[in-house]
């Protein structure tokens, strides 16, 4: 986990393009109950530009984005 | 949930971003069933969209076969389907858009005696059928059984639709008493009909099937929503339910089905 922050379910959508890096992001958060977290890897540029706005758009709450060794980024994401 | 596998997750991608849809929303749609009442100009619209969307059971009747005149507007229908019973013809479209999909077909006209049978398994209606008889017995089985549905009706440059959940909001009768006589309101074979307003109306009835379905937004209940296409002037004509309603008053007067004057299975 490359947060400290401990998260519930983690999906890796390195080298998958927008917009179904937030499709596979919805269906994983759809897995999940109200209040717990999910840990989402998104390629840098369009990805970590986009896919966190979407889905604060939808009332969930981004706990926190840091970027790895390889450039990819970590975003932990809590459901509405 | 739903296992989606990764070629469902891209065909539907477009309505899981939508927030209002999602996941969930999908879902519904691929557990859902619509019957679809007419083959034709507006039956064409609504069964390529609701199909393309994932309605996972679609149910399609239509007693006809396909004729040359009916591809100037009937969408769903090629030139190669001339002589093919018009069911038949629609079903191999929507499995060719999409076949994920169950489809019935019901290759039969909707008589008072077969028509609640046929619509009880299903969870909304779309009526784009071309009389009236035909209509008032859709409303009237639909009012009995419970079940929601889309009406929809087309002619030269006009087109008019309304959404009924019985129980809830005014059904056509409420508003529509009674058919009017034999040959007082020509048909689209006798008036003609401006092809692209079937795509107009069909496709305003497949996205209240949808919205039904998803749960999303306001139906056009209690509304009559209708549109003259050459000054595309569309209207809304707030609509109520009416206590005397001889189907869903206070004490209806219809209790059972019977087909109208000019029989339905005649026409």
């Amino acid at each position: 986990m490359a947060q400290s922050r401990k998260s519930d379910a983690v999906r890796n959508c390195r080298g998958v393009g927008c917009p179904m890096n937030l499709v596979y992001t919805k269906v994983e958060l759809a897995k999940l109950e109200s209040g717990q977290v999910l840990e989402v890897i998104l390629d840098d540029g369009p990805p970590i530009n986009n896919v966190p706005g979407s889905l604060e758009r939808e009332k969930h709450i981004i706990l926190g984005k840091e970027q790895l060794a390889d450039g990819a980024w970590s975003i932990l994401v809590k459901k509405a | 949930m739903m296992d989606f596998t990764e070629e469902q997750l891209e065909r539907y991608s477009r309505h899981i971003l939508l927030e209002e849809v999602g996941v969930e929303g999908q879902e519904k749609l691929l557990s859902a069933k619509v019957l679809i009442v007419g083959a034709g100009g507006l039956g064409a619209p609504v069964s390529l969209y609701l199909a393309a969307a994932g309605v996972g059971t679609i149910g399609i009747v239509d007693n006809d076969v396909v004729d040359l005149s009916n591809l100037q507007r009937q969408v769903v229908h090629f030139h190669k389907d001339i002589n093919v019973a018009k069911v038949e013809s629609a079903k191999e479209k929507m499995l060719a858009i999409n076949p994920d999909l169950v489809v019935k077909t019901y290759k039969k006209y909707l008589c008072a005696d077969n028509i609640r049978e046929i619509i009880k398994d299903y969870d909304f209606v779309v009526e784009g059928t071309d009389n009236f008889p035909a209509k008032f017995l859709i409303n009237d089985a639909c009012v009995m059984e419970g079940i929601p549905f889309s009406h929809g009706g087309i002619l030269r440059f006009d087109g008019q639709a309304m959404t009924v959940v019985p129980g809830e909001s005014s059904c056509y009768r409420c508003t529509f008493r009674n058919p009017p006589p034999p040959d007082a309101v020509p048909t689209c074979s006798q008036a003609g009909v401006l092809g692209a307003i079937a795509g107009m109306l069909g496709t305003i009835q497949a996205t209240e099937a949808l919205k039904y379905i998803i749960g999303v937004g306001d139906l056009l209940t209690d509304t009559l929503l209708s549109f003259d296409a050459k000054k595309m002037h569309f209207r809304k004509v707030k609509l109520q339910r009416q206590d005397d309603c001889p189907i869903c008053g206070k004490n209806p007067t219809i209790t059972e089905l019977v087909d109208a004057e000019q029989a339905v299975c005649s026409i």
